[in-house]
Order: structure tokens, then sequence, then C-alpha cells
């Protein structure tokens, strides 16, 4: 909706981030549109179970429960007075100029804004383990969102493996749900989480809960693991095989692996509008360039896990934060950024220091044998990877082009970082210089159908 | 065309841990009967009853969904006209038609 000053504020994603900034916006008089892939306001972190689900908040969200629920009170409560165009189970697939192209439930929807504000999220960072493409391996966080959005265990007997603070948390849901866990491997060492605990100090409870909870896997949880291959036949995986911190090699049998190491921040959209990126030598990865605030470019503001990944907590000072830079450009009255401004430097320092305790596991990517598929969608392996690198060149839309990794369905998302680590190590490069995937529209795959009837 | 996913044992690769007491939808997968509990995702329907949503186009493996937040795009299944949906983001619905293959006449 328009108002009196002609400015259209646009929000796309309704987790934590999203929910505050447009929260800040609602308080400042503004109606902002509001866009989110989401049944129900939340986003992933804090998702909401369909209608008919009766677990309570504390059950699903434990220790945080507080926090979603205050979350989904304030954006229904938004909702219900109509402070906000609230557009659900919408995917916005494409932005150029000031338009954005959305799929909806009704169709395609064309969306105009003014200023855009993208709280986007992240999704699991994965490496390729040899045998991963098999049904019944999954992300890490998609045996969380079993688990919370619909009660269920992915397997009857589980191995989680990667690393990162979501690896004890699922482990920890999932054995308290009543599911059987045959192993927890981290591919990060003892030494290295050590490494990381001063700067991690920065938010002591949280250490001290992670702590708790990793002493509850007990014998389950191992540090310093390299996973080798999932063993598979036709239905799925049988046994993941590893060698432990000393390097004996172990198996642990199973039907269901979880693989993940950290987050990977969506930045699909904010490229699209026209974003820059560094590589960041923290997190391992692209993440958008902007100042303080969020600010991206000309009306463009970041917030949340895809402008950082600091997690739920600071995407929520995100949130505010470029909801504030929004008010502040248009020449309206804003509130006092300084208390989430000094908050974001707290959580950016324990969010680093993370990163430190629990990397990518650049080793073992590198290190991955010729024939593992490095690309789920189309089964490229590392082998004709590294190829395309001779004949082709060092770099990652070229090697896109020459051997189709990254132009799958899942247009890179879970391939993008372990193909430019294959490039690096081929071609002796740094991995910032081995490039970065171009984005293209439609960000995601839609049914044709439901594209041109609309149009 | 028919699917052997219906063939293997025990059928499906889901285990119910929580919410069990929803109400019953059913719907028909490769043109068996199959039941769900409403509110379930046509992936987790589809799970509880077979092993895999689809036979992966580039390789000799079946797939069962991925990231389960709509970003992987593996769990893509078919209905019987035709239509595609993306099994995670999607709703189980009463009297639903899915397919793991293509229907003969596609597109």
């Amino acid at each position: 909706m328009t108002d009196e000053s002609g400015e259209k504020v646009v929000i796309v994603g309704a987790g934590p981030a999203g929910i505050r900034a447009a929260e800040v916006l609602v308080q400042a008089g503004i109606r902002p549109v509001v866009i989110d892939e989401g049944l129900k306001g939340g986003g992933q972190i804090y998702r909401r179970s369909p209608e008919g689900f009766t677990r309570s908040p504390k059950q699903l969200y434990g220790s945080e429960a507080h926090k979603a629920v205050a979350l989904h009170s304030l954006f229904d409560r938004m909702v219900a007075v109509g402070a906000i165009d609230y557009h659900p189970q919408s995917s916005v697939l494409s932005t150029a100029g000031n338009l954005l192209q959305a799929l909806t439930p009704a169709g395609r929807q064309d969306f105009t804004y003014s200023r855009l504000i993208l709280a986007t999220g992240a999704m699991d960072r994965l490496a390729p383990v040899p045998g991963w493409q098999s049904p019944g391996v999954y992300s890490l966080g998609a045996t969380q969102i079993a688990l919370k959005a619909q009660g269920i265990a992915l397997g009857g007997q589980t191995v989680l493996a990667g690393s990162g603070p979501l690896l004890t948390l699922i482990a920890t849901q999932l054995l308290k749900a009543g599911a059987n866990i045959a192993a927890v491997l981290d591919t990060s060492s003892s030494r290295n989480q050590v490494s990381g605990l001063p700067g991690m100090l920065a938010r002591p409870t949280l250490v001290l809960r992670g702590i708790l909870m990793r002493s509850k896997l007990g014998r389950l949880y191992h540090a310093g693991v390299t996973l080798e291959r999932i063993e598979t036949d036709e239905r799925g995986p049988v046994a993941m095989h590893w060698r432990d911190a000393r390097g004996k090699s172990r198996v642990a049998s199973c039907d269901v692996v979880g693989l993940g190491w950290h987050l990977r921040a969506e930045t699909q959209l904010a490229g699209l509008a026209g974003c820059s990126f560094d590589y960041d030598e923290s997190w391992l990865q692209w993440l958008p360039r902007t100042d303080r605030m969020g600010r991206a470019g000309e009306r463009l503001y970041l917030a949340g896990d895809g402008l950082r990944i600091l997690g739920a907590d600071g995407a929520e000072v995100t949130g505010r934060l470029a909801a504030i830079a929004c008010l502040a450009d248009m020449g309206w009255p804003f509130p006092d950024a300084r208390p989430d401004l000094r908050r974001l430097e707290r959580l950016e320092r324990f969010a680093r220091a993370m990163a430190r305790a629990f990397p990518w596991p650049r080793d073992i990517v590198r290190a991955v044998p010729d024939e593992t598929v490095v690309c789920r969608c189309e089964g490229v392996t590392a082998g004709q990877l590294r190829e395309s690198v001779v004949y082709g060149g060092a770099e990652a839309n070229r090697v896109k082009s020459l051997a189709r990794v990254g132009m799958g369905r899942c247009q890179g998302r879970f391939c993008q970082l372990a193909s430019v680590e294959l490039i690096a190590e081929k071609a002796g490069l740094k991995v910032c210089d081995a490039g970065r995937l171009r984005e293209q529209a439609p960000v995601r795959p839609l049914p044709i159908g439901d594209w041109v009837r609309e149009a | 065309m028919t699917s052997g996913l219906q063939s293997a044992r025990p059928a499906g690769r889901i285990r119910r841990l929580a919410e069990k007491g929803r109400p019953q939808v059913r719907f028909r997968l490769d043109g068996v009967d199959c039941k769900a509990l409403s509110g379930d995702t046509v992936l987790t329907a589809v799970l509880v009853s077979a092993p895999a949503v689809r036979q992966s186009e580039f390789g000799p493996e079946k797939r069962a969904g991925f990231c389960l937040m709509g970003a992987c795009q593996d769990c893509w299944l078919w209905q019987e006209d035709g239509r595609r949906l993306r099994a995670c983001s999607t709703l189980i619905a009463e009297g639903m038609q899915l397919r793991t293959a293509p229907p003969e006449i596609w597109p």
C-alpha cells in the first residue's frame, strides 16, 4: 500500500528479521507489504506446525519458546489489525528495477516498491560426502523441520554429521522426542572448538547451554572426525563410514543421515537486486556488502541470516536496524539505533567465534574422491568438475557452464561452496579468487503453467 | 507405468514421534490407496507409505527430499493430471492422486 508520502516498503521474509522490521515500520505509521513463503509467519527457526498440531511452544522451541511466542503473537496481531499487507505461501522469484515478481497461491503477482527490505534467511551449508545423493540423506535442518513441523523422524536410526551449533541441538531434540541416534559426528576438532571459546563467551548462557546439551549426548558425540562415505543400498543409507580423531576407522549403522555445516546465507534476491558481495574469511562464504545498518544499495536493505549468519537473536536486531535505516533515508522520524548497534557488536563477536569453533571442512571437501557427486541435482562428480577446470578455466561460472555444477534445480545453493573449494584446490587459487555464481531469475523453479497463465 | 516403490519393505521411511492423534486423510500414490494425517506435508504423507518420491533423472538412485524448506527442489512429484508439486511445501489433501513417475502421457 502506498501512503501519502508515496513510499511503498516491501519486506521479503517473515522470520525474526522480517517481523521485527515490519514492527518498526508499523510503529512509525507505515503499512509494509510482507511476502513470505511459509504457511504462517515465524521463519525456519520459529517455524510453526500446520493447524491441528498440539505440542506447546515449550516442547517445540525449548529455551527459546518465549522468543518464538513473542514473535508469533506480534506478527499475528499485525496481520489481524491490517497493519501489514501480508502475502503468505508466496515466493518472490525475480526482481528488477522497482518490481518484484512473485508466485502466490492465486498465481503470479507483481509488486512494486520504493524501498525493499530483504530478510531471506539462510539454509544448511552442505559439503559433499560420497553417497550423499542417496534417498534418506537429508540436510541437518531438514531433520529438525521434520521434528518441529511434522512430529516425525525421517528414519528409524539416525546419524547426524557435520559441524556447528545445530548439530548438538538437533541431536538433543531428536533424542528427547524418542528418536534413535546412532552417532553424532562433528568434523570440528576439540582444539578448534576450544579456540572459539573466548569469543563465544560474549554470550555465556548459550555456551553453558551448549555444553550441557553436549554432555547429554555422552558417548554418541565424537569431535574431530573425518567422514569417509555413506554406504547405501537401493533404499538408502545403511551405514556411515568415518574415522575418529585418532584416525581409527569406524562404522555406524543407520537408515537416515542428516548432514550440515552451520548455515549459508540465502542471497539470490540480494544479488539480483544489485548487491555487491565479499568473500568473508570468518564464515567462509560470500556475503553481501552493506553498512552497519544493513544498507546494501539505493533503497535496498538487508537483514537477518541473509546478511550475516548471526542466528535468530541477531536477526531480530538486524531486522530492526534495516527498518530504522529505511525510515531515516525516507526522512521520517526514527527510533534510536544505538542499543541495537551495541547488541549487534556482541552478537557478531560471538558468531565469528562460533564460525571459528565449527569451521567449514575445507580439507575434507578438497580431498573428496573423483567419483563423489558434488552436484546432487544433476549428479556431476568431483572428477568431472576438476577436469572442467583443466580445459575450461578456474572460475565458478565457467565450471557451471561447462560441467553444469550450479546449473541444476537448486541453482547452486548446495554445491556452490564445495565447487569453489575444488576449483581453488585444482588451480592453486585462493577461494575468493575462484569466483561467485551469478544468480539467475527465477530464483526457484516454478511450474511454467502457473507463470504464463497469469501473464 | 507402474513404479516399484510400493514393493519395498517396510513400506515407508518415516517414524511418527508425536502429534499422532490428527484426523486421517486418504490419498492415492501410484494408483494405490494410502493414508496420512491431516496436516502432513505431501512429503511426510508419501514417505509414510514409500521410501522415495521419485527417480533421479541423472543417476541410478531414487530421491526422497533433502532440505524440507523449499530450497533444494529434490521432492517435486507428479499428480495424475500431469501437474507437478513440491512435496515439502504442500499439505496433503483428501483425494489427492500422486505419482512418483510422470503420467504416461506427459507433458
